[in-house]
C-alpha cells in the first residue's frame, strides 16, 4: 500500500534549510522540442572523472548518437554527437561547473538528423548485470540532477557494500526548474522503467519515489502508474515538504530515512543509492532501446519572453535556446546555467549545455553590497551540514585555510542556503569555494 | 542583436533573502516604541528629550566615527538602536549633555573603535550605561515618580532599591510593576511593553526565543530557590528589557543555539548574585556586559555537530 508520508528537514526538532519563493514559471507548460541546431558543441568532460579522447578528427562525417568520445577509465562515460553532420573544429571551453579548461569538438549539423542504428532489447529479464551497466556507460549516462556522476560506477558498488535501500530522486527543490517535474509528467512510465533496472542491478529492499508537495500533479500521476503497472507494493512514495535544499542527497537521506552520510563519504556508505528521475528515464531508453544520452529536458526561464521546457540536443549553443524562448528581456543582462541557488552565471552565449545542464536562467545582475558579519546565526540555521558558515569565511578572510580544513570545509556541497539568508550579503559560498580550491592547490604540492 | 548585449556574471547563489542588516535594525527600532511610548506616558517630556538626545547624537557621533576612519556612513538604523537603547535604560531626569556624553561614548568608544557594526565586543548601548554610572553616579541614581506630563519631578525610590515602598497587596504590586507605573528608568518599568516589543521580534523571526527563555527562566528559578519572590524579580528592573533586547544582541552573543543558552543562564546567574548580594540594587547591565566578555571564549568551544560527523562513543 501506497502511503502519503510528509517528511520536513529538522534536527531534533528544530528546522534548517531555507523556504524559498519558488517561481516556477513554467510548471504548466508541456515540453516541446527544440529545434535542430546548426551546429552543437560537444566537450570531452561533461563528467565527474575521466577526460574522454575524440574517436573522430576534423572533417569526419558523423550520425547522431556515434560514439565521438570516449575513456578507457571506469569513472568516465563516453560522449556521442548529438546530430548529424561534419566536425568541423575543436575548441576549448571553459567548463561551467569547475572552471577548468576542457577540449570540445564543434559538429555543424548536416540538417539531415540520420541517427545510428539502436541496439533495442525488449527482454531486460534475460540480461545479465553486467551487460545492463555496460549498455548505461555506452550511452554516457550521469546523475542528471547537476552533479554529473557516471551512473553506471553509481550502480557498482563495492561487493561489502550491501545497499539496502533506492531514493528516486523527484524533489527538484531548486526555484524556476521544472525539468525533472515534467519528465515525470511526460515520461513517467520510462522513468518508473529505468527505475525497474535500477532495482534489478542494485536488488534493494526498499525503493522510495520522493517528490516534493509543491508537484502535486506528479506525485498523483506516478501514483496512478504505480498502481496501474502494478508495482505499488514494489515502491513507496514519499512526499516532502518544499524546503530547500532537500534534494540533495546527503538532507535527503536524513530526511526519509534518518540516516547520516558519514563526513568524506559517499550514500553507499549507509547502504543507500540516490538517484535522478531524469537518470532513471535516460537509463531506461538506454538499456531497451540502446539509445545514447544526446537530449535531455532543459528548463529556459526568468527573464526572457516565454519560458519554456525544452527537449534539446547537448552542446546546443544558450543563444539558440534562449532566442527559442523569445529573447532576453531589456533588462536581463545574466545568465545562469543552473537554477538560482547552485547554477554559475556563464560569460559566453555561444557556450552550449552539457549533460549536467537543467535549467537556463536569464535575469537581471544584481550587485553584492557585501558588509561586515553582524554574528546574527542565520547561516548556521540554514546550513543542511550542519556547518558554520560564517566561521569559515572567517578563516578564509584571514588566510587560516587549514582551520577551514579542521572545520569540516570539504562537506560544503555549496547549496547556498547560507548567503541567501545572510542579512549583511556576504557571498559565502564564494568565500568557500576559494578556500577549497586554495586547499587542493597546497594538497597537490604536498 | 543579442550578441552584443553585455553579458555579467556573479557568484551564486543568485537569490538573496532581502532581510539585510538595515531593515532588521529598523524592525527592532520599531519594536522599541512600545517602551519607549511607556517610559514617555510615565515620564513625560524629559524622557522624550532624554530619547531624542540619545538617538540624535548616537547618529551623529556615528557620521563622524566613519568620516574619522573613512568609511562609508550607511543609515542602517544600528546607530538609532543603540541611542533608543541607552536611552531606555537611563533614569527619567538625566541631564540632557550627560546623554550626549554617554551615547557619544557608546558609539564613538565602545562600538566604532573597535571597528564598527559586527566587531564590538560589549553591547554599545550598556557599555555606554555602565560607563555613565561610573561618570556620574549620583544622576544615574535619582528616580523620580511616573508622574506624566506633571510639571515636578518627585524622586522615589525603585523597587528594586531598599527604601522602596510598595502596595502590601501582592496582587497589586504585580500589577503596578506589569503596567509600568513605578519608577525606574525610561524604558524597563513597563514589562507589558517591552513584552509587546519583544513578541514582535519574536515573531518576526528576528531573535531567539531561547534568550529571553534562558535568561528570565534562569532569574525565576534561582531567585524561587533562594526564597525570593520570583514574580517580582521577573518584572522588576531591566530584566524585561534586557532579555528581549540587550542579551538578543547578534554582535555580542554567542552564534549558536547552545552557546545562547549558556550565555544567557550565565547572565540570569549573575543578576541574581548582584541583585541579592552585590554593593547595587540592579545587575542586568554588569551581568551582560560579563557575558558579553565571554563571548568570543564561549564561540571558540561550543560548536555545531556537523552532519555526518559521529558523536564519541557512536559507532
Amino acid at each position: 500500500m501506497i502511503n502519503k508520508v510528509h517528511i520536513s528537514l529538522k534536527r531534533r526538532g528544530a528546522p534548517y534549510g531555507v523556504k524559498l519563493t519558488e517561481s516556477k514559471l513554467t510548471a504548466a507548460s508541456p515540453i516541446e522540442r527544440a529545434p535542430l541546431p546548426e551546429k552543437v558543441i560537444i566537450a570531452l568532460h561533461q563528467n565527474i572523472g575521466a577526460p574522454c579522447k575524440p574517436l573522430v578528427k576534423r572533417g569526419d562525417k558523423v550520425l547522431a548518437g556515434q560514439k565521438i568520445g570516449d575513456s578507457e577509465k571506469f569513472v568516465s562515460v563516453p560522449v556521442h554527437a548529438t546530430v548529424s553532420g561534419e566536425i568541423s573544429s575543436t575548441t576549448t571551453l571553459v567548463h561551467p561547473a569547475t572552471g577548468q579548461l576542457v577540449e570540445a569538438l564543434v559538429l555543424t549539423s548536416d540538417g539531415m538528423d540520420k541517427w545510428v542504428d539502436f541496439e533495442a532489447r525488449d527482454d531486460i529479464d534475460m540480461l545479465s548485470v553486467e551487460e545492463i551497466l555496460r549498455r548505461i556507460r555506452e550511452a554516457g549516462i550521469v546523475g542528471l540532477g547537476g552533479a554529473a556522476f557516471p551512473t553506471h560506477v553509481k550502480l557498482s558498488p563495492p561487493k561489502d557494500k550491501k545497499i539496502d535501500t533506492v531514493i528516486l530522486n523527484g524533489c527538484e527543490c531548486e526555484p524556476y526548474i521544472t525539468s525533472d517535474h515534467k519528465v515525470m509528467l511526460e515520461y513517467g512510465k520510462e522513468v518508473l522503467s529505468g527505475l525497474n533496472i535500477i532495482r534489478k542491478v542494485l536488488s534493494p529492499d526498499n525503493v522510495y519515489i520522493a517528490i516534493e508537495d509543491n508537484k502535486e500533479d506528479a506525485i498523483e500521476h506516478m501514483r496512478e502508474l504505480l498502481a496501474s503497472m502494478g508495482l505499488d507494493g514494489n515502491y513507496e512514495m514519499i512526499t516532502l515538504r518544499s524546503k530547500y535544499p532537500m534534494g540533495a542527497e546527503k538532507t535527503l537521506i536524513k530526511s526519509i530515512l534518518g540516516r547520516e552520510v558519514p563526513i568524506g563519504g559517499l550514500p553507499l556508505d549507509v547502504g543507500v543509492v540516490v538517484h535522478n528521475v531524469s537518470t532513471a528515464k535516460a537509463i531506461h531508453d538506454a538499456v531497451f532501446e540502446g539509445r545514447p544520452f544526446v537530449e535531455r529536458v532543459i528548463t529556459i526561464t526568468g527573464a526572457v519572453e516565454h519560458p519554456k521546457n525544452l527537449l534539446v540536443r547537448l552542446g546546443t549553443p544558450l543563444r539558440d535556446l534562449i532566442q527559442n524562448c523569445g529573447g532576453m528581456d531589456g533588462e536581463a543582462d545574466e545568465i545562469i546555467l543552473g537554477g538560482p541557488m547552485m547554477g554559475i552565471s556563464q560569460f559566453d552565449l555561444d557556450f552550449p549545455v552539457i549533460k549536467g545542464t537543467n535549467c537556463v536562467l536569464v535575469k537581471k545582475n544584481v550587485p553584492i553590497n557585501e558588509r561586515d558579519c553582524i554574528s546574527c546565526g542565520r547561516c548556521l540555521e540554514a546550513c543542511p551540514m550542519h556547518l558554520m558558515p560564517t566561521i569559515l569565511v572567517r578563516y578564509v578572510k584571514a588566510g587560516r585555510y587549514d582551520a577551514c580544513k579542521e572545520a569540516y570545509i570539504d562537506d560544503c556541497f555549496e547549496c547556498g542556503a547560507c548567503a541567501y539568508t545572510c542579512p549583511a550579503n556576504i557571498p559565502i559560498v564564494q568565500y568557500i569555494k576559494v578556500a577549497k580550491s586554495e586547499l587542493i592547490k597546497r594538497a597537490a604540492k604536498k | 542583436m543579442m550578441g552584443e548585449k553585455r553579458i555579467l556574471i556573479s557568484p551564486g547563489p543568485h537569490l538573496w533573502s532581502g532581510l539585510s542588516v538595515s531593515k532588521i535594525m529598523y524592525l527592532v527600532a520599531l519594536a522599541l516604541i512600545f517602551p519607549s511610548a511607556a517610559g514617555v506616558y510615565f515620564f513625560g517630556y524629559h524622557a522624550l528629550s532624554v530619547i531624542a538626545t540619545s538617538i540624535a547624537t548616537a547618529v551623529l557621533t556615528e557620521y563622524i566615527a566613519k568620516r574619522l576612519r573613512k568609511r562609508p556612513f550607511i543609515m542602517d538604523w544600528s546607530a538609532v538602536v543603540t541611542g533608543l537603547l541607552l536611552a531606555l535604560i537611563l533614569p527619567p531626569m538625566t541631564p540632557l549633555w550627560m546623554v550626549v556624553i554617554g551615547s557619544a561614548f557608546s558609539i564613538g568608544i565602545v562600538k566604532e573603535a573597535f571597528g564598527g557594526l559586527g566587531h564590538n565586543i560589549f553591547n554599545p548601548a550598556l557599555a555606554g550605561r555602565a560607563f555613565m554610572a561610573a561618570c556620574f553616579p549620583a544622576e544615574m541614581t535619582t528616580w523620580v515618580l511616573p508622574m506624566g506630563f506633571a510639571a515636578d519631578a518627585v524622586t522615589c525610590a525603585t523597587p528594586l532599591n531598599e527604601g522602596f515602598v510598595g502596595p502590601i497587596d501582592k496582587l497589586s504590586l504585580y500589577r503596578m510593576l506589569f503596567m509600568g507605573n513605578v519608577g525606574g528608568s525610561i524604558g524597563e518599568t513597563s514589562a507589558l511593553l517591552i513584552l509587546v516589543g519583544g513578541l514582535l521580534l519574536l515573531a518576526l523571526g528576528i531573535i531567539n526565543w531561547r534568550n529571553p527563555v534562558a535568561y528570565i527562566g534562569t532569574v525565576a528559578l534561582l531567585t524561587f530557590a533562594l526564597g525570593q519572590d520570583f514574580i517580582f524579580h521577573i518584572l522588576a528592573g531591566g530584566l524585561m528589557l534586557g532579555a528581549f533586547f540587550m542579551a538578543t544582541d547578534y554582535v555580542t552573543s554567542p552564534i549558536t543555539n547552545k552557546g545562547r543558552i549558556i550565555f544567557c543562564v550565565g547572565a540570569g546567574i549573575l543578576t541574581v548574585i548582584i541583585r541579592l548580594f552585590g554593593g547595587m540594587p540592579e545587575g542586568v547591565c554588569f551581568s551582560i556586559l560579563f557575558m558579553n566578555a565571554i563571548t568570543p571564549l564561549i564561540d571558540r568551544y561550543v560548536k555545531v555537530r556537523p552532519y555526518g560527523l559521529k558523536k564519541a562513543g557512536e559507532k
